[in-house]
């Protein structure tokens, strides 16, 4: 019989199922209540604690509570079972049911909560798959060191096979992480302290503020009381006397961050009559002028990110024009197929990282040689086995690379399926370096423009002090002058050409961590390496790369105010009326050999 | 007598402009004059097909004028092609009237769909079929015209030239994937209904529209043979043999070129126009460098500095790819990829040049190459 | 003169062979039953499309195992549309003409869907869409398998502003016409529901777009005023692996600004680092971990199929699964494969879909599904974190726009439409 949607008693079930999920922030809204019940917990933080002998019993109390666990057993008033129960419930139950074995885990105050909740959050929290055990993993080389969730023993090594992650929500997740970052104030650590009153400021509320309150009264460490004295100062704002709030915005001056910023937004904003919201004038006018300051500084900031989007993006153009600026303009070869040699470097990495999968980082560094010399010896067969044939007809070498470039694509089809390929980032370039509230730079992006800096360095020295390099520019300048030398110079093309290729492979490694791995990965930058190289003047790398960073950073200008189709369109434009000025690009070829 | 000089001179001409007049007089004839059941009789999907690589082979013809005899290898035909199509697709899309889903008699579909109040003001006109083909004439004549004034007189060749007119038609095809552009986004124009009353769907106007463009390309060739052979085509063909002497002999190399260049653009957006009632879609994927880059393919493929040549490759690359996509929907890149390297490595003068070859007593027709 | 009447003996052979090759097959003994299969397995749109071409040669081949339909076998025409939207109509044209399928299985872009709508309206054949779509369209000639608008969007963004309280929204999507429609629908949807202008942002980026940093910093920007921000995504395939790099670089985290994805399935996942993903959410009416036997077994049938143990499972190869058993239930009802009767049989039928419900072919052509929010997680797969209590009916035309709002659609005597307007109670569009 087909199961029927209307039936009563299913409507009944997901009803209820719904029900649960409307409930669930009560769950852990009572997890700070809950050790607030925990007798030592309230004697920690209710307890006015002036005498050192306090401090120290909480500091202990709290090593023992955080850092140590399995130690606190002496102090666990739950009764073992309820907690065998939860940890199970947490192992084996639907994602509602995980919900309340969390919230039991919290009620029960056992002392293995701790690490089993900060598990969770950190996607470390797995179970075997025989058994259902709840155990802690972190992942090693060789696979996956285990720890016993409920006890704490040692488990030993298990292969990633043998294990399987505790799946987790997102209000979960945020409560968890807020929850845990109440506790983490009091850590021995001043660095997490200080992450954690970050946190806390970004969802103040009237229990979080008296942690900080009791933490502000023991703490020792000046730069967490100044962190502390700030998020209390945004508080202060709502006082209803003035100098308090005078001070505040004194305070919060000099100390912007986002947080600060919508505050004092808020105090200078106006109803839809057009009246001030606020009516102290004094208070509103100082807000003003502290947000103006604010404000420019904030301006600078997002100029100096425009401007790295702009570098970044320039970097993975030049990236990808540089290869094509030695094949193109030091050949004379159009090669169509090099958006298809990046493609092939993309996929060397994503090859290199299934075989080295507990090593992604050391995968990726490994690719860069691995991607340079199969894109290398792709290309030298290229031009072995097609374009000599063709020196002398540039604008055909246009169309033989073409079909190179369609059989390239259909190749990596057959092979690697016409799905895209997931390339792991690894740490080192995962992330953001933050350097203040304002100012994030990424580190993909980052290491992407140093390497397209490096990468460039690199194949300028290879051109001007290597004997390979001064061939390549002789027979580029008069290949038959250069012959008459003694050059060979069949065998410097196809070193120029295997050179030119193996730089699109390395490209293609650095784009692996941009954008997807696909067969159309080569297509999508073909026509801006050429509009670069164009743009740059063929046969100049200083140009290529000049170009490649103006024309990013000419995008990402636009980009704000026209949007980013537009942008594109009008540096298109600018390029077209570019070429009527200059036919030749910024650096023209200057001599003879400039000519057609 | 004309026509036993010109068939002296050109006869494989002749003979494919002959063979074109019998396709476009006897298909059509065998959809219309035989019943559905009958094995002689040709259907409609051929008749659209055969249609639709006629008009390809007007395109490759006009890139066969700018490349082939002017050596202006430019990767921009298409976005002609295309704006010839959207001309055309804008009056077929004023044609559907109130017969649209949502009933409006002034606004096409995707307008009213996507909140726009009134009909943008370069929509207006082309309700009346003169106007369409006005546009479709003006359209890419002006465009080529500007670019190509700008870009010859300060002298803009070779490499240079060819990525400009990439970035033209990139530009172009970013531009009209914008739905503020108002020509439907990357939907483009369809569902077309009607054209000068008759119902675009129906066996007479499919026929119909096959004819015309069989005509239309005999005329086109006509037209581009005799500019050729013309004394502005003697010019232009020196142009492409060695550019720096014709200008020092005194000729103004830029004014040739945009000659050749504005009715070349010309040709390719009159195919566009044709194109678009019979495949019953125009959209900016056809603005796409990469079509461009197949249309230089043909033209390779069939023999540049021909004429015909574009025409032959035109059909014959595109008869393949129907064929090869469904016998071998997996592989059949391979081939065309296959294709495209063995012609331009062995086969510089393309199917023609080959043809050609193999009686020695017919003189080859010598392409310069590299002559961009 | 020989030589040359030789040559043009050729060319004339090659037209002659090419009409011929064009108009064969015409004259076949029908022992079989052709079904066509319509996807791009070239191109962009490859990525996407090869997995259902091969969905549906699994289905066939298991239709088949079970002796065929109507005691004849069934035989799949495949041929390659190559991501070329006149390529699509001239195929569509080929199937139904040339290779007379019965039905024909395609299409995955809303462009590639209206290029071939005419020519099935003209040739009265029959296509199955499986694809999630902007709505606004009821054929004859098409039923849609997919997801219409109010069967993933507004059901999403129902759980965004209930669930997690969002207050400000940012609607991101590629700028063609299912992003533009959804966005315009969710847009008077949040207006209704009293969300100001300024706490919606609309932001329009090109196909495969990849840089992705301004616009994720704006993101970021506006979802700093302390209300909780979401981002809904119809940002279509390839743009979609630079855009969540982006955001877990710059450290926008699923807690603080979930993003909610239409066009982001377990297949696409499989193709990206989820590990910054993890919390994100996507809303469709399948997930690959849906609990029941019938997807257990579907997924078992699939991964046996294409030999590899590890490959996903996603909603449009749901959506061909329930059409094609859907189709091949019409038939048996019909007694026939013509597509007047199956087109008259199919309205009503019942199928079991994958997620342990039973999807239903209404007369507008759409079906009733369940819809699903999940939460991404770091093995690729989604866990579901809301569900309709039962499923929606799609519907065509959507409420929430004032021109649709009067239209339905209604294939089934008297009105036989795909949009009728009940207040004109005319029926417009129709040739």
């Amino acid at each position: 019989m087909p199961f029927d949607f209307s039936h009563e008693s299913f409507r009944q079930a997901r009803h209820e199922r719904n029900q649960l999920f409307t409930v669930r922030p009560e769950f852990v809204e009572g997890l700070i209540p809950s050790f607030s019940n925990n007798p030592i917990l309230i004697r920690i933080l209710l307890t006015d604690m002036k005498s050192s002998l306090a401090k120290v019993c909480f500091k202990l109390i709290l090593l023992v509570l955080l850092y140590v666990p399995g130690m606190g057993s002496a102090e666990d008033t739950a009764a073992p079972s309820d907690f065998a129960i939860a940890i199970s419930k947490l192992a084996t139950a639907s994602m509602q049911e995980r919900e309340a074995a969390v919230q039991q885990l919290i009620s029960l105050k056992a002392p293995r909560t701790l690490p089993i909740l900060q598990g969770l959050l950190d996607g470390q929290l797995y179970k075997l798959r025989e058994g259902d055990k709840l155990v802690l993993a972190k992942q090693q080389d060789t696979g996956f060191s285990l720890v016993d969730a409920a006890s704490g023993d040692d488990l030993g090594i298990k292969e990633s096979t043998d294990i399987q992650k505790i799946p987790l929500n997102n209000s979960l997740r945020a409560r968890l992480r807020k929850s845990l970052g109440n506790l983490q104030l009091n850590s021995t650590e001043t660095a997490i302290r200080i992450e954690a009153v970050k946190a806390i400021a970004k969802v103040l509320d009237e229990e979080s503020l008296q942690l900080l309150r009791d933490r502000l009264a023991i703490e020792q460490e000046t730069i967490v009381q100044d962190q502390i004295r700030l998020v209390l100062a945004l508080e202060q704002l709502n006082s209803t006397t003035k100098s308090p709030r005078i001070d505040a915005i004194n305070l919060l001056k000099n100390h912007p961050t986002q947080e600060v910023v919508n505050r004092l937004n808020t105090l200078v904003e106006k109803d839809d009559e057009g009246n001030y919201l606020e009516t102290d004038s004094d208070v509103r006018n100082k807000a003003k002028t502290a947000l103006a300051a604010i404000n420019s500084k904030i301006s600078l900031y997002s100029g100096i990110e425009t401007l790295f989007f702009g570098l970044s993006l320039g970097a993975v153009l030049v990236l990808s024009a540089i290869g094509l600026a030695i094949t193109f303009g030091v050949m004379g070869v159009i090669n169509m197929a090099h958006g298809e040699l990046m493609m092939l470097g993309a996929y060397t990495t994503y090859v290199m990282q299934q075989l080295m999968p507990n090593q992604l980082g050391a995968a990726v560094l490994l690719s860069i040689p691995a991607a340079f010399v199969i894109s290398a010896l792709t290309g030298i067969g290229i031009e072995r086995g097609i374009i000599r044939f063709l020196y002398g007809r540039p604008l055909e070498t246009l169309l033989a690379t073409f079909g190179v470039s369609l059989v390239l694509q259909q190749t990596v089809r057959s092979i690697f399926s016409p799905l895209n390929r997931s390339v792991a980032t690894p740490e080192f370039m995962s992330g953001a370096w933050q350097i203040n509230d304002f100012l994030a730079l990424t580190w993909n992006r980052f290491y992407i423009l140093i390497f397209c800096l490096l990468v460039f360095a690199l194949l300028l020295q290879i051109l001007q002090r290597t004997r390979l390099g001064l061939e390549v520019r002789a027979v580029a300048q008069n290949r038959n002058m250069a012959k008459a030398m003694g050059i060979p110079t069949d065998w410097v093309d196809a070193m120029t050409f295997g050179l030119g290729s193996g730089i699109a492979g390395v490209a293609g490694v650095a784009l692996s961590q941009i954008t997807n791995v696909g067969p159309n990965l080569g297509q999508s930058y073909i026509v801006d390496s050429f509009m670069v190289v164009v743009f740059g003047g063929v046969g100049n790398l200083w140009g290529t790369l000049l170009a490649g960073f103006s024309l990013g950073i000419a995008n990402k200008l636009l980009e704000p105010a026209a949007g980013a189709v537009l942008a594109k369109i009008l540096v298109l434009v600018f390029i077209i009326l570019f070429i009527q000025k200059r036919p030749r690009g910024l650096f023209p070829q200057k001599g003879r050999a400039a000519e057609n | 007598m004309m026509l036993m000089d010109w068939y002296r001179n050109d006869k494989a001409a002749v003979w494919l402009m002959a063979a074109i007049v019998i396709t476009v007089t006897l298909l059509p004839l065998g959809n219309l004059v035989f019943p559905a059941d009958s094995p002689l009789r040709v259907t409609a999907y051929s008749i659209s097909l055969i249609g639709k690589y006629l008009c390809y082979a007007l395109l490759g013809l006009s890139l066969d004028l700018v490349w082939g005899y002017c050596g202006i290898l430019a990767l921009g035909q298409s976005a002609f092609f295309a704006l010839g199509g959207y001309a055309m697709g804008m009056y077929l899309m004023r044609q559907i009237g109130s017969r649209g889903v949502y009933g409006n008699p002034e606004l096409p579909d995707f307008m009213v769909f996507l909140n726009w109040q009134e009909l943008p003001w370069y929509w207006f006109g082309f309700n009346q079929f003169w106007f369409a083909l006005l546009m479709i004439v003006l359209v890419p004549g002006l465009l080529a015209f500007v670019f190509g004034w700008l870009a010859f007189r300060s002298r803009v060749t070779g490499v240079y030239l060819s990525i400009i007119t990439q970035a033209l038609t990139y530009a172009l095809l970013l531009a009209f994937f914008r739905n503020e552009m108002g020509f439907g986004g990357n939907n483009g124009l369809t569902d077309f209904k009607d054209i000068l009353g008759f119902n675009v769907h129906s066996d007479g106007v499919r026929a119909s529209l096959l004819m015309v463009t069989g005509l239309i390309l005999i005329a086109a060739f006509l037209a581009s043979r005799s500019v050729i052979n013309s004394k502005l085509g003697r010019v232009v063909t020196a142009i492409r043999d060695q550019e720096m002497r014709v200008r020092f002999i005194g000729y103004r190399v830029e004014l040739f070129k945009l000659w050749i260049f504005v009715f070349a653009a010309v040709l390719a957006g009159i195919a566009g126009a044709l194109y678009v009632p019979q495949v019953g879609i125009i959209n900016p994927s056809e603005f796409s460098p990469l079509n461009s880059l197949e249309i230089v393919i043909w033209v390779a493929i069939g023999g540049r500095g021909t004429l015909y040549g574009g025409i032959i490759g035109a059909i014959l690359v595109n008869y393949a790819k129907t064929l090869l996509t469904g016998w071998l929907p997996e592989i059949w890149l391979f081939f065309l990829g296959a294709a495209f390297i063995v012609v331009t490595v062995f086969l510089p003068d393309g199917l023609i040049g080959l043809l050609q070859r193999l009686p020695k007593r017919i003189p080859i027709r010598k392409v310069k190459a590299g002559a961009a | 003169m020989k030589k040359l009447l030789k040559k043009v003996s050729h060319l004339a052979a090659a037209v002659a062979l090419a009409t011929s090759a064009l108009g064969a097959g015409q004259a076949q003994a029908e022992d079989t039953i052709k079904v066509g299969v319509l996807h791009s397995l070239s191109g962009t749109m490859a990525i996407s499309e090869t997995t259902l071409k091969d969905t549906m040669l699994m289905m066939i081949d298991e239709q088949n195992k079970k002796g065929g339909l109507l005691g004849k076998k069934l035989e799949a025409v495949v041929v390659d549309p190559a991501s070329n939207w006149p390529l699509f109509a001239e195929k569509a044209r080929e199937l139904l003409t040339k290779d007379k399928v019965a039905a024909v299985f395609g299409c995955w872009t809303s462009v590639s869907r209206k290029s071939v709508l005419p020519v099935f309206e003209e040739l009265n054949g029959l296509l199955f869409y499986p694809v999630q779509y902007e709505g606004e369209e009821s054929s004859k000639n098409v039923f849609y398998t997919g997801a219409a608008p109010n069967q993933q969007a507004i059901p999403a963004v129902d759980y965004l502003m209930n669930d997690l309280k969002v207050k400000r929204w940012v609607l991101a999507g590629t700028d063609y016409v299912y992003p533009r429609t959804t966005n315009k629908i969710l847009e008077a949807y949040l207006k209704a529901k009293g969300v100001s202008k300024k706490d919606i942002m609309i932001n329009y980026t090109p196909f495969g777009h990849s840089d992705w940093q301004s616009i994720v910093a704006d993101i970021k920007k506006f979802g700093s005023t302390g209300k909780k921000t979401a981002v809904v995504s119809t940002i279509n395939g390839d743009a979609n692996v630079p855009f969540y790099k982006e955001l877990g670089n710059q450290g926008v985290k699923a807690e603080e600004i979930p993003v909610v994805a239409f066009s982001v399935g377990e297949e696409e996942l499989s193709g990206i680092d989820t590990k910054p993903l993890v919390g994100h959410l996507a809303a469709w009416n399948y997930f690959m971990s849906e609990d029941s036997t019938k997807n257990a077994a579907f997924i078992k049938q699939w991964q046996d199929f294409i030999k590899n143990p590890k490959r996903v499972t996603n909603d449009p190869m749901e959506a061909h699964y329930i059409g094609f058993n859907m189709w091949v239930k019409a038939v048996e009802k019909a007694g026939s494969t013509d597509p007047a009767k199956v087109q008259e049989a199919i309205i009503g039928v019942e199928v079991p879909n994958l997620t342990g419900g039973v999807a239903k072919m209404l007369p507008n052509h759409h079906i009733s599904k369940p819809v699903l929010i999940g939460e991404i997680q770091d093995d690729g797969q989604f866990t579901t974190v809301w569900q309709t209590n039962k499923v929606v009916d799609g519907d065509a035309w959507s409420d929430f726009l004032p021109e649709s709002k009067p239209i339905i659609a209604d294939w089934t005597a008297p009105i036989s439409c795909g949009n009728y307007n009940t207040k004109t109670k005319k029926c417009s569009g129709q040739n």
